[in-house]
C-alpha cells in the first residue's frame, strides 16, 4: 500500500518535471538567433519557403506565445515529438528504435561499474595505509580524470586495431547472418568495449565512494558493539559496515543516471553504437534542431525513471524511512 | 562486603598505556593497579581526560588505533589479556567479558533488527541453533525489563526509545554469562529517571548473576548509588581507591575531596526573600506547537511543546526552570529570547509584550534579554577574536568599534579572563574559560534579563563548580535576573530562588527552592527528586 | 603547521602541484613559442611525431603543427575551466546561501529548483544549449555553468542549514546583529573551505566537460581545444595515432592534476577530517 503510493506520488513529480523541461524545450527554441521555423527545420539552406510556412502553421508560429506553448505541449503529451525534417520520420520512432540499444549498453555498464566499483572500494577500505590500498586509488584516480571519449579511442586503437581482439563498430556483423545464441554471442562481443570503457569512468566514482563510505561506516558505535560481542571482522565488515555503507552509494547511483547519460553519447558516438547517443550525435552534425530536442527530453524521462527505481530501492534498504513516512 | 570471601576476577598491575605521538601527553594511564572481585561493583571514576576508560579498553582489546600498553600486566583467568592475540581476544569478549557503552542511540546497527543482533553474540561464539538463538534473546528481552518483548525482537532501533536501546545493549553483554561486566557511563546519555531504572537494572543483574562488573562514570553521585569500591583517577593516574563508603565519606585526597565538594549537594541555599515586587518578566499562557511539514500524501505530525505556560520572574531573582528532554524547558528560553516564535500568549518584559514582534522591531529589542549557551565549543564563532565575539553586540546596537572593544576587555577582566583574552581565538581555550567568555558575552549588552540554557551541563563537576560561582558572584554585584534552565535538579537546587518544574509542554509545580526540595507536592517531582544518583546514600551522611 | 606544510603532506597533491604550473606554464608561453595561429597549415600533413625538427608531435590531418595546438588549447581548457566554474558559484553560493539560512517556503522553492535542474542529464543539456546559441567560447562557458551551479547550491546549503543553529550564530542574531551580516560574516567565512575545494574539483570537470563538447564539434570555430583535436583525428585514427593520444594525455594530467590539488587542499583545510592515507 505504502509502495503504491509512493509511487504515485514520485510519478506525478515525474510528470511535473517532465512539464517543466518541455517548456524549456519551447524556450531554447524561442530563445535561438533567427527564426524558430528555420530551427526547426535545422540550417537547411535548402528549405525552402513553402516548407517554412507549413512548419509555422503547424506550430502556430504566426499566433500568439501561449498558443505556440499549448500546441507544443500538447502534442508531447500524446507523444507527437515531431518530425525528424532531415530524416523525413517521426522524432518518436527514430527514439524509440534507438532506445534498446543505449538500455542495453547503459544498463551493462552501470552493473559493471557498480559491482566492480563496491569490490574495489571495499578493498581499499580494508588496506587503507597498505600499498595495494594506494595503488587501486590512484588507478581511480586515473579513471576518473580520463576523458571518457578517449578511453574509447585508444580501446579502439589497442584491442581492435592492434590486438584485433574485438569488434570495434557497430552492434552486431552487418552481412554475417547470425541468428539465435550466435547473434547473441556477437553482439555481446560488440558490447565488450563500450560498455567497459562507458563503465571505467563510473566504477571509479562508486570505487572512491565505496572506500570512504565504510571507513566512515567503520567509526560508528555500533561497529565497536559488533567488536565487543566477540564477531569476527569478516563478519563485521560484511554484515555492519558495508551494509550500512552500501546506503549512500544507492543515493549517489541515483544522482550519477543522468551523467550515465552523457557518458552514453560519446561512447556511442565513437563505438557507432547504434542508440539514442549516437543518434543524438547524428542530429547535432545535421543541426537536426527538432530531433535534438527530442532526445533530449527522452534522456531526462530516462534519467527520471532509473531516479525512481533507486528511490524504491533505497526505501526496501533502509527501515528508518518505512517507519518515518 | 567483607565477609564475602573475595575471588578476583580481573587483576591490573601497574599498567602503562601510551598515546600515539603528538597527544597531548605521553601516557593515557601510568602505572595504575587495582582488581575487580566476583559479586562487585568496582567504580572507575574521574573527568574527562582521567584516563578512566583506557584500562577498560585494554582489557577489551579495543584500544583505538595508535593507542598500547607498554607496561605491566592485565590478568583474567590466569591469562595476561596484554599478551593474546586479536584471535584469543576476540574469543573472550561477548563470551567471558561483556561490555555496554555509553551512547544507547548509536550503538545498534541501525539496519538489523533488535534479535538479529542479540542472536549474533551466540553466533560469534558458535552457540545454538538459529531458532534457539531467538528464543534465548526473547528471554534476555524480557530479563531485561523491554516492554513488549515479542514486539521489540523484531523491532529496528529506531523504533525504541535510548532507555530501552541501553537494555538492548545490556541484553546483549550478558547473553552468554560473562564473568565480567564493563560498564562505560552507560547512563550518561539518559534522563534522570531513565538512568535511576537502568542503575537499578545493572545493580539487581549483577546481584542476580554475582558478576564483577568494572563500572565506569564521571558521577559522584551514581558511584554512590551503585559502587561497592571505587577508584578514583586523575591524568592517567590512581589518586585514591577504596570501599565506597570510605572513600565518600571521608575521602583522604585533596582531588577526591574536592570533587566530592563539587558535587551540587542536597544542602539547602539559605532562604532568600522573594522580590514582591512588579515582575520584570511576566508570561501569561505561552503556547508552542512543533509541526513537521507533511508532504503531500503525509500527514503533519505535532508536537506540543509548550502548552498554556505561565510564570513570573521577579527583578534581581533567580528562577529555576527543570524538566528531562522533551519538557519543553529549552523551548521555554528559546521563546523568552525570541530565537523561538510563540504561537501565542504574552511575553511580557517590564510590560513591553515581546512574544510577537518580528523583523526589525525584534532586533532592536534583543539587547533587553541575552543569553548564555550550553556548549561551550560551538557558542564562539572559531574565526572571530574573543574581543570581537563580546563587542559585536554593542557594535550592532551603535557603539562605536573602538569603545566595544574596551569594554570587552574590562568584561573579560570581570569573568576572571584578564583583559588580554580580547586579541585571542576561541581555540586557545579550555571549555569553562569558553564559558566565561560566553558569560561576558550575554553581559555586553547590560541586558535586563539573562536566560542561561544548560549553561553548565557540558562541563566536568569541577569546572562546573567555578563557573557557577561565577554566575552567583555575578549575580549579587550586578544584581542579574536569570532563568536558568538546567535538566540537573542538584544545579537548580545550587543557584535557584525559585524553581519550576516541566514536563510534556506543562509547568507540573512551582515553588521556593525549599519547597520543591523538601515538600515536593507532586507525584512527578518526587520521582525526579528520588532519581536523583546518590541522593539517599548522601542524605544518609548528613543525618 | 602552516597552510602549504599541510598542503605539501599529500604527495600526490604536491605532484598535481607542479603539473599543473607546467599546463599553466604550457598555455602562457604558447603565444612565445608558436606565435603563428595553431590553424595554420605549415606542413605536409600526417607527420608522425619526432620525424622532423620543428614538429616534435607531428602534423594533423590538414598539416597544421601539433604541438603548437596542444599549447594553444591549454589556454582555452584553463579558462573555460577557471571562468565556468566562477560563474557557477555565483549562481550556486547565493541561492544556497539564501535557501540554508532562510528555510522554509524559500527553501523548498529554490531546491525544486535545484532539484529540477540536477535531474535534467547535464552533459545532454549542455549539448543542447550550446547547439542552440551556437558555439562559441561564451555560449561554452554558459552552458557549463548553467550545468555545473546545483552541486555547489546543495554544498552551501547543507553547511548554511548545519551553521545557521550553532550556538554562536544564534548569539549573533540575539545580540541584534542584521540577517546579511550574519550570512556574510559569521556562516560565510565557515563555509570556505568545502567550496574551495569543491571548487577546484569543479573546474577538472568543466574542463572534461568542454573538451566532451568540442570532441563532438561544438567547440569554438576560433579557438584551437584539445577535444576538438582529438574529435578530428577520430576517424583516422588507424592511421594517426598521435593525433588523438597526445591530446587526450593533455587533458587527462590536467583533470588529474586539478583533483590531487583538491584533494590536497581538502587535507590543508579541513586538517580533522583528512582521509587517513
Amino acid at each position: 500500500m505504502l509502495y503504491a503510493r509512493l509511487i504515485i506520488m514520485r510519478l506525478f513529480k515525474a510528470v511535473i518535471v517532465l512539464f517543466l523541461i518541455v517548456i524549456l524545450n519551447f524556450l531554447l527554441i524561442q530563445l535561438a538567433p533567427g527564426d524558430p521555423a528555420a530551427i526547426l527545420a535545422g540550417e537547411a539552406g535548402a528549405a525552402d519557403q513553402e516548407f517554412l510556412n507549413q512548419l509555422r502553421e503547424r506550430f502556430g508560429l504566426d499566433q500568439p506565445m501561449y498558443v505556440q506553448l499549448w500546441r507544443y505541449v500538447s502534442g508531447i503529451a500524446m507523444l507527437d515529438f515531431g518530425y525528424s525534417y532531415r530524416l523525413g520520420v517521426p522524432v518518436f520512432d527514430l527514439i524509440m528504435a534507438r532506445l534498446p540499444a543505449t538500455l542495453l549498453l547503459t544498463g551493462t555498464a552501470f552493473l559493471i561499474s557498480l559491482v566492480l566499483g563496491i569490490i574495489a572500494g571495499s578493498m581499499a577500505a580494508a588496506r587503507v595505509k597498505k600499498p595495494s590500498g594506494s595503488i587501486i586509488m590512484a588507478l581511480a584516480l586515473v579513471f576518473y580524470a580520463t576523458p571518457l571519449f578517449w578511453v574509447a579511442l585508444m580501446s579502439v586503437l589497442v584491442f581492435s586495431v592492434y590486438l584485433d581482439w574485438l569488434p570495434a563498430y557497430g552492434f552486431y556483423t552487418v552481412g554475417a547472418g547470425y541468428t539465435g545464441f550466435a547473434l547473441i554471442l556477437d553482439v555481446a562481443k560488440h558490447l565488450i568495449l563500450p560498455a567497459t570503457t562507458l563503465a571505467l569512468f563510473f566504477m571509479a566514482i562508486y570505487t572512491r565512494m565505496t572506500r570512504t563510505s565504510m571507513l566512515d561506516a567503520a567509526q560508528q558505535d555500533y561497529v565497536k558493539t559488533a567488536r565487543a560481542k566477540g564477531l569476527k571482522p569478516s563478519i563485521i565488515q560484511r554484515r555492519h559496515v558495508l551494509r550500512n555503507a552500501l546506503l549512500p552509494i544507492i543515493t549517489l547511483a541515483g544522482l550519477q543516471a543522468g551523467q550515465m547519460v552523457g557518458g552514453a553519447i560519446l561512447t556511442e558516438t565513437v563505438f557507432a553504437w547504434p542508440g539514442i547517443g549516437r543518434l543524438m550525435f547524428e542530429a547535432l552534425q545535421q543541426r537536426d534542431y527538432n530531433l535534438l530536442l527530442g532526445i533530449f527530453f527522452f534522456s531526462a524521462a530516462l534519467v527520471i525513471v532509473f531516479n525512481i527505481i533507486t528511490d524504491l530501492v533505497y526505501r526496501l534498504a533502509d527501515p528508518r524511512i518505512k517507519g518515518a513516512s | 562486603m567483607s565477609d564475602i570471601a573475595t575471588e578476583t576476577v580481573l587483576s591490573i598491575r601497574q599498567l602503562s598505556v601510551a598515546l600515539p605521538k603528538g597527544a597531548d601527553r605521553a601516557l593515557a594511564v601510568e602505572n595504575i593497579s587495582y582488581d575487580v572481585n566476583r559479586g562487585e561493583i568496582m567504580c572507575v571514576v574521574g573527568e574527562s581526560g582521567s584516563g578512566k576508560s583506557m584500562a577498560a579498553n585494554t582489557v577489551m582489546g579495543l584500544l583505538p588505533k595508535g593507542v598500547r600498553p607498554i607496561q605491566g600486566e592485565v590478568i583474567f583467568e590466569g591469562q595476561n589479556l596484554i599478551t593474546l592475540t586479536e584471535k584469543q581476544h576476540m574469543a573472550l569478549r561477548g563470551l567471558k567479558i561483556g561490555m555496554i557503552f555509553q551512547e544507547p542511540m548509536t550503538a545498534l546497527n541501525p539496519l538489523m533488527r533488535v534479535g538479529a543482533q542479540i542472536a549474533e553474540v551466540f553466533e560469534a561464539h558458535g552457540k545454538l541453533t538459529p531458532k534457539q538463538r531467538q528464543a534465548r534473546a526473547l528471554e534476555l528481552l524480557i530479563e531485561v525489563g523491554i516492554p513488549q518483548p515479542e514486539k521489540a525482537i523484531s523491532a529496528y532501533p529506531f523504533e525504541l526509545s535510548g532507555g530501552q536501546r541501553q537494555r538492548v545493549v545490556i541484553a546483549m553483554a550478558l547473553a552468554l554469562e560473562p564473568v565480567l561486566l564493563i560498564a562505560d557511563e552507560p547512563t550518561t546519555a539518559l534522563d534522570v529517571t531513565t538512568q535511576a531504572q537502568i542503575l537499578e537494572l545493572i545493580r539487581d543483574l549483577q546481584r542476580r548473576r554475582g558478576m564483577a562488573v568494572m563500572f565506569i562514570t564521571h558521577d559522584f553521585g551514581v558511584v554512590a548509588e551503585i559502587a561497592n569500591r571505587v577508584c578514583v583517577m586523575r591524568h592517567g593516574q590512581i589518586v585514591e581507591i577504596g570501599e565506597a563508603s570510605e572513600v565518600l565519606d571521608h575521602p583522604q585526597n585533596e582531588y577526591t575531596q574536592a570533587l566530592i565538594a563539587a558535587i551540587p549537594s542536597n544542602a539547602m541555599p539559605p532562604h532568600r526573600e522573594t522580590n514582591t515586587t512588579a515582575p520584570l518578566l511576566d508570561i501569561k499562557r505561552l503556547n508552542k506547537v512543533f509541526r513537521s511539514r507533511g508532504g503531500w500524501f503525509k500527514p503533519s505530525r505535532e508536537v506540543r511543546a509548550l502548552d498554556d505556560v505561565s510564570l513570573t520572574l521577579a527583578r534581581g531573582e533567580t528562577v529555576g526552570i527543570v524538566g528531562e528532554s522533551g519538557s519543553g524547558k529549552s523551548t521555554l528560553g528559546r521563546c523568552v529570547v525570541r530565537l523561538e516564535h510563540p504561537d501565542d500568549g504574552e511575553l511580557l518584559l517590564d510590560g513591553v509584550n515581546l512574544s510577537q514582534l518580528k523583523g526589525d522591531a525584534l532586533r532592536r529589542e534583543r539587547h533587553r534579554v541575552q543569553m548564555i549557551f550550553q556548549d561551550p565549543y560551538a557558542s564562539l564563532n572559531p574565526r572571530t577574536r574573543v574581543g570581537m565575539a563580546i563587542a559585536q553586540g554593542p557594535i550592532a546596537n551603535g557603539t562605536p568599534k573602538a569603545q566595544a572593544l574596551k569594554q570587552a576587555g574590562e568584561l573579560l577582566d570581570m569573568v576572571g579572563l584578564g583583559a588580554s583574552a580580547v586579541e585571542r581565538y576561541p581555540h586557545e581555550f579550555s571549555g569553562g574559560q569558553r564559558q566565561r567568555i560566553g558569560i561576558a558575552r550575554a553581559l555586553a549588552l547590560n541586558p535586563e534579563l539573562i536566560v542561561a540554557d544548560e549553561a553548565v551541563s557540558a562541563l566536568d563537576v569541577s569546572i562546573q563548580a567555578q563557573v557557577l560561582e561565577l554566575l552567583e558572584e555575578l549575580k549579587q554585584r550586578l544584581s542579574l535576573s536569570l532563568l536558568f534552565i538546567t535538566h540537573d535538579l542538584r544545579v537548580a537546587a545550587q543557584i535557584c530562588d525559585r524553581i519550576v518544574v516541566m514536563q510534556h509542554g506543562r509547568i507540573v509545580e512551582q515553588g521556593s527552592a525549599e519547597q520543591i526540595f523538601l515538600h515536593p507536592r507532586e507525584a512527578y517531582t518526587r520521582s525526579l527528586l528520588e532519581a536523583i544518583p546518590g541522593r539517599g546514600a548522601s542524605v544518609a551522611v548528613t543525618a | 603547521m602552516s597552510f602549504f606544510a599541510r598542503f605539501a603532506q599529500n604527495r600526490g597533491a604536491l605532484v598535481g602541484l607542479i603539473i599543473l604550473l607546467m599546463i599553466i606554464a604550457m598555455a602562457i608561453l604558447a603565444p612565445l613559442l608558436f606565435p603563428e595561429s595553431p590553424w595554420r597549415m605549415v606542413q605536409r600533413p600526417f607527420l608522425p611525431p619526432l620525424s622532423q625538427e620543428g614538429f616534435p608531435l607531428g602534423t594533423d590531418t590538414m598539416g597544421r603543427n601539433v604541438a603548437a595546438g596542444l599549447m594553444h588549447g591549454a589556454w582555452v581548457s584553463l579558462l573555460i575551466g577557471l571562468v565556468s566554474t566562477s560563474v557557477a558559484l555565483l549562481i550556486g553560493v547565493p541561492l544556497g546561501a539564501i535557501a540554508g539560512y532562510y528555510g522554509g517556503l524559500i527553501d523548498d522553492i529554490l531546491m525544486r529548483f535545484t532539484e529540477f535542474f540536477q535531474t535534467i542529464p547535464n552533459f545532454a543539456l549542455a549539448i543542447v544549449l550550446v547547439a542552440i546559441m551556437q558555439p562559441s567560447v561564451t555560449s561554452i562557458v554558459l552552458a557549463i555553468a548553467l550545468v555545473s551551479w546545483p552541486p555547489v547550491a546543495r554544498l552551501v546549503r547543507a553547511e548554511f542549514m548545519s551553521l545557521r543553529n550553532r550556538e554562536y550564530v544564534e548569539a549573533a542574531r540575539l545580540v541584534g546583529q542584521t540577517n546579511t551580516t550574519i550570512i556574510l560574516r559569521q556562516i560565510l567565512p565557515n563555509t570556505l573551505s568545502p567550496i574551495i575545494v569543491l571548487a577546484s574539483l569543479m573546474v577538472a570537470t568543466a574542463i572534461l566537460l568542454e573538451s566532451s563538447l568540442s570532441f563532438l564539434g561544438l567547440g569554438d570555430p576560433n579557438v584551437m581545444s584539445w577535444g576538438y583535436m582529438i574529435g578530428a583525428a577520430r576517424t583516422v585514427i588507424r592511421q594517426a595515432w598521435w593525433l588523438s593520444f597526445f591530446p587526450g594525455v593533455a587533458i587527462l594530467l590536467t583533470v588529474l592534476a586539478l583533483n590531487l590539488v583538491g584533494e590536497g587542499l581538502d587535507d590543508a583545510l579541513n586538517p580533522k577530517l583528512s582521509r587517513e592515507r
